[in-house]
């Protein structure tokens, strides 16, 4: 196939289901309604940390229109947890709640007044225990314990790795700094609450419908969080209103919702509240973070070493991988031929944190990029130039052990640089502008996975699977467990299919995320949906081909190999005339080989570096990105307005342009949002900002138009060449808001987010001649653990063959 | 207690029974089946919900159904005119001005609101009047170009005499 000369690939098409969008037609969980469903409702814990005496249910359940009353004794007594190594959770808690929402019962009733009454006529006992609400209390009081398990007092995660020899690398350097930062924690906000729905059926069987985005994990953990086999669940993902990465772990209003169903017999829905999704949260981690880099006078890097302590609330979620993403993505962006990176993951008794768009790298991010500003203004370097200079090497390996493939890096850097007339601006920004209104303009520049190269468990199964049926009405059916987030998942796995066949997207159905129906898919996270169910699509697609074709060669008396799909026909290129209409062609194919269905497969290549600790990184390939900003800063108010943003992403292939800019644009924003004014923040182990309105988050007044560059290298290990959208074009987006505050006013933020007050106490130091940064100044007394230390794979060639499981043999060419 | 309401809704009457506390929203949702309409907050906080009454935009989770007799009230499913989609959906689905959707419903019927009274508004007034939707998808960029082009279309095609 050639391919610059695609018939659907890179056409701005309408998503498949955007016409069921814009009528209202789309049903998500909440919209479910079943005959005789009961209503649900979860009591949560008001205390931050407690043992629970006694829980009375007595009450509730004689209130009039309530089913059922249920407490953790009514589950089977398991913990459970998405990661393996992390099993810290109960759907329902028994002896001790560790956060003010936490679980402790849940009602099912004839509507959801009548559950909420009942949950508040449930009496529980409770004898608090002393509440830890930051880093610095965990590891100050080891004596309260919140887990009994982990790599040391309040301790959940502690990863220590060493490539090459930090310290010769900073004794070479021209310039070493040490810098301090602090991202404050935020949420997803997803625009629909989590809701699910569960039916129990007389014969044993249970369907769960909610608003997931890993329907193949929450299947997994229910089997043993319901003592029930696997073969007897079945998890329908509806379509989600908002992910982001908040609805990615099992939750205890689903599990409820099960054994509910499973008590009364009736279909029980729970939809939690917005106050409720707060608490669940599972989002960004505050992040304190502790930044070492040698330079040369040119602006290389010689090494780089950095520390991260996460707040990570009070269970374990998606928190080891989180963990070594503060570290293990650093080295991707630039040459960092020597690196070190020490994590830590500490308990608190606040809602859990996890995996929000860009998981655990935004914060990093933030620290190197803000980093490399002031070492370029001490060497006297324009910053994009030194970002330019330094930018990493394609098809080479990193110093931890990671494979670079294609990079647009370069390009993208140039793409913002040309486009916002930054040398221009550079010059006549920042103190140079008249007026209390200072314009200021910055860069930053990042890189992502497309797809973790490891699934959550181990295994040796596919990491995506997709079955393309055809049969005689020329009507085409695409099955794949991945599940449609609002990113276009469901459109992806059409557009490629119909490329594949030489037919519409429109000729396609796509039946997806139901574990009854549809292969698995491990689920819409670290940008892995595009390449990987991609790929499965394009192979499945491919096999029917295949088998079409030979039945098409035939009946034209012609080689296999001399015809194409396109059109909806299936001929000879150059003998056209003769073509067989697709439908006929299926016929053809139908009546040759019988039921036409194919599997096709994904799993990641195999390039773990080979050290403990090498799983978490790997990805087939990386997405770059480059963001210049141009804003202007009140040094009277301290507001911060945002004029102009420009983002060069390197995709790899836009198979939808469209898409890929709706991406790239939603994660342009959900960076400004964390930038200026996102955080989830407590007080007295409440939340303080439990709402809509309290909660600040950007409206259209403080978004500019973003202007959006698209970068292709054509990867050679993804779909038609792409790499993943969603949320690699968020990372530099926040470090170049601080660098432009910082050319703005010669005010350094090292702390997200930028708010009005930090700028202005910023403005008040450098008036009184002190240094003019905000941001903090303590960090832990902490021991940390011997490194493993690994030699430095810096600058090595990736390898040239890479064995990637369930591949199809290459055709000659 | 409960209370007998009449009620029309896209042009239809509906007569309900329902407690005189329940909001629009979920009279719309769980009385009508009109589950078009979405809740994000259920404190008129974030525009999700929006419906139109007497073409004003309103927030269905703060209105008492018990004060909207005799008022026109109008929801997404409302919006299409038997298959023919509203100009704003069209230019939504076009645009790719709907990402996850969820938000959807309640912008379009506030820019539909916006076009009857400014047909053509700037980039800035769109600003204005959708400043009181959330998206957590889209970064806006997409819902103003597709406001834009809808406004566009409509305007040209009332100008050649076509569909008003």
């Amino acid at each position: 196939m050639n391919k610059e000369r695609f018939a659907v690939v890179g056409q701005p098409l309408p998503k498949i289901d955007a016409w069921s969008k814009v009528t209202g037609q789309t049903r998500y969980a909440d919209d479910l309604v079943l005959p005789r469903m009961a209503f649900g409702r979860l009591l949560r814990s008001p205390h931050s940390h407690a043992w629970i005496r006694r829980i009375d249910t007595t009450r509730a359940r004689a209130l009039p229109g309530v089913y059922a009353v249920i407490t953790g004794a009514d589950l089977p007594p398991v913990k459970f947890g998405i990661l393996p190594v992390s099993q810290d959770e109960e759907a329902l808690c028994r002896e001790k709640v560790r956060l003010v929402g936490d679980p402790v019962a849940a009602v099912a009733a004839v509507d959801e007044e009548t559950a909420e009454r009942a949950s508040e006529l449930i009496d529980v006992e409770y004898e608090t225990l002393p509440p830890l609400m930051s880093i610095h209390d965990s590891l100050a009081h080891p004596e309260v314990r919140i887990h009994e398990y982990g790599d040391g007092p309040n301790i959940h995660k502690l990863v220590a790795l060493q490539f090459g020899d930090v310290d010769a690398a900073f004794a070479k350097a021209d310039l070493v700094r040490e810098d301090v930062f602090y991202f404050e924690g935020n949420t997803h906000l997803p625009m629909e609450q989590h809701a699910a729905v569960a039916a129990w059926g007389p014969d044993g069987k249970l369907t769960l419908w909610s608003s997931t985005q890993t329907p193949h994990y929450v299947h997994r953990l229910l089997t043993k969080i319901l003592d029930v086999p696997g073969a007897h669940l079945r998890v329908i993902a509806t379509p989600v209103g908002g992910g982001f990465g908040g609805k990615l772990d099992p939750f205890a209003h689903e599990i409820a919702a099960c054994r509910l169903s499973q008590i009364t017999g009736r279909p029980v829905k729970i939809a939690l509240t917005r106050e409720e999704v707060f608490y669940v949260h599972r989002g960004r981690h505050p992040v304190l973070m502790w930044l070492k880099t040698g330079f040369t006078r040119d602006g290389d890097i010689t090494g780089s070493h950095i520390r991260t302590w996460l707040d990570g609330g009070a269970y374990g979620s998606y928190g080891v991988a989180s963990t070594f993403y503060t570290g293990v993505i650093n080295p991707v962006t630039y040459k960092m031929p020597v690196y070190k990176f020490e994590g830590a993951r500490i308990f608190t008794n606040k809602p859990p944190c996890g995996p929000k768009r860009g998981h655990g790298t935004p914060q990093p991010r933030f620290a190197l990029e803000c980093q490399l500003d002031k070492a370029a203004e001490q060497l006297g370097l324009d910053p994009a130039d030194m970002r330019r200079r330094i930018a990493v090497e394609p098809f080479t390996k990193t110093a931890n052990h990671l494979t670079v493939t294609t990079t647009g890096l370069v390009e993208c850097i140039d793409k913002v640089v040309e486009s916002s007339g930054w040398r221009d601006k550079r010059e006549r920004f920042g103190a140079r502008s008249a007026g209390a209104r200072k314009k200021g303009i910055g860069i930053a520049a990042s890189a992502y996975m497309t797809g973790a190269g490891t699934a959550i468990y181990w295994n040796s199964m596919p990491h995506s699977g997709v079955v393309v049926r055809a049969d005689r009405s020329g009507g085409v059916s695409v099955l794949c467990g991945a599940t449609d987030i609002g990113q276009g998942s469901d459109s992806i796995l059409a557009y490629l299919v119909a490329e594949g066949l030489g037919i519409d997207p429109k000729d396609i159905r796509v039946h997806a995320s139901d574990t009854d129906l549809t292969p698995v898919d491990l689920g819409s996270y670290s940008s892995r949906v595009t390449l990987m169910c991609g790929m499965a699509a394009i192979q499945a697609a491919n096999r029917l081909r295949t088998a079409i074709f030979e039945a098409v060669a035939k009946k034209l008396e012609v080689p296999p190999g001399a015809l194409a799909a396109r059109d909806r026909k299936v001929g000879v290129p150059d003998d056209w005339d003769k073509a067989v209409p697709f439908a006929q062609a299926v016929e053809l194919g139908e009546a040759m080989h019988g039921v036409l269905a194919f599997a096709g497969s994904y799993a990641p290549p195999k390039r773990a570096g080979k050290y403990k600790g090498g799983g978490v990184g790997p990805s087939p390939c990386y997405s770059y990105s480059a963001a210049v900003v141009e804003l202007t800063v009140d040094e009277e108010t301290g507001e911060i307005h945002l004029d102009d943003i420009w983002i060069g992403h390197d995709v790899g292939r836009a198979l939808n342009p469209l898409l890929v800019e709706g991406q790239v644009e939603g994660s342009v924003y959900m960076g400004i949002g964390e930038a200026l004014m996102e955080e989830q923040v407590f007080r007295k182990g409440l939340h303080k900002t439990p709402s809509m309105l309290d909660y600040k988050s950007p409206t259209t007044l403080e978004i500019p138009d973003i202007r959006t560059y698209l970068v292709e290298t054509d990867d050679p290990e993804g779909p038609f060449g792409a790499k993943e959208a969603g949320q690699g074009p968020l990372l530099p987006v926040i470090p170049a808001i601080a660098n432009a505050v910082y050319h703005a006013v010669g005010v350094r933020i090292d702390e997200v987010p930028i708010t009005p007050d930090k700028v202005l106490r910023g403005l008040e130091l450098k008036r009184q001649s002190k240094p003019a940064r905000i941001g903090p100044d303590r960090l832990p007394v902490m021991q940390w653990k011997e490194p493993l230390v690994v030699e430095s794979a810096f600058g090595q060639p990736a390898e040239a063959v890479v064995l990637r499981p369930f591949a199809d043999p290459t055709p000659r060419a | 207690m409960k209370t007998r309401l009449s009620l029309c809704v896209n042009g239809e009457t509906h007569d309900v029974l329902v407690p005189v506390h329940k909001t629009l929203l979920e009279v719309l949702r769980e009385d009508l089946d009109l589950t078009g309409t979405k809740h994000g907050c259920e404190l008129g906080e974030c525009g999700t919900c929006t419906v139109l009454v007497d073409g004003v935009p309103v927030l269905s989770c703060l209105a008492l159904p018990a004060e909207l007799e005799g008022t026109e009230i109008v929801t997404v499913e409302g919006m299409a005119r038997g298959g023919e989609l509203h100009p704003l959906q069209q230019a939504f689905a076009e645009l790719g001005a709907a990402q996850c959707g969820y938000c959807t419903p309640g912008v379009l019927l506030t820019a539909q609101a916006l076009l009857a009274e400014t047909p053509v508004p700037t980039r800035e007034q769109i600003r204005e009047a959708l400043a009181g939707n959330l998206c957590r998808c889209t970064g806006y960029t997409k819902i103003l170009d597709a406001v834009e082009l809808a406004a566009l279309r409509t305007s040209a095609a009332g100008a050649a005499g076509g569909r008003s």
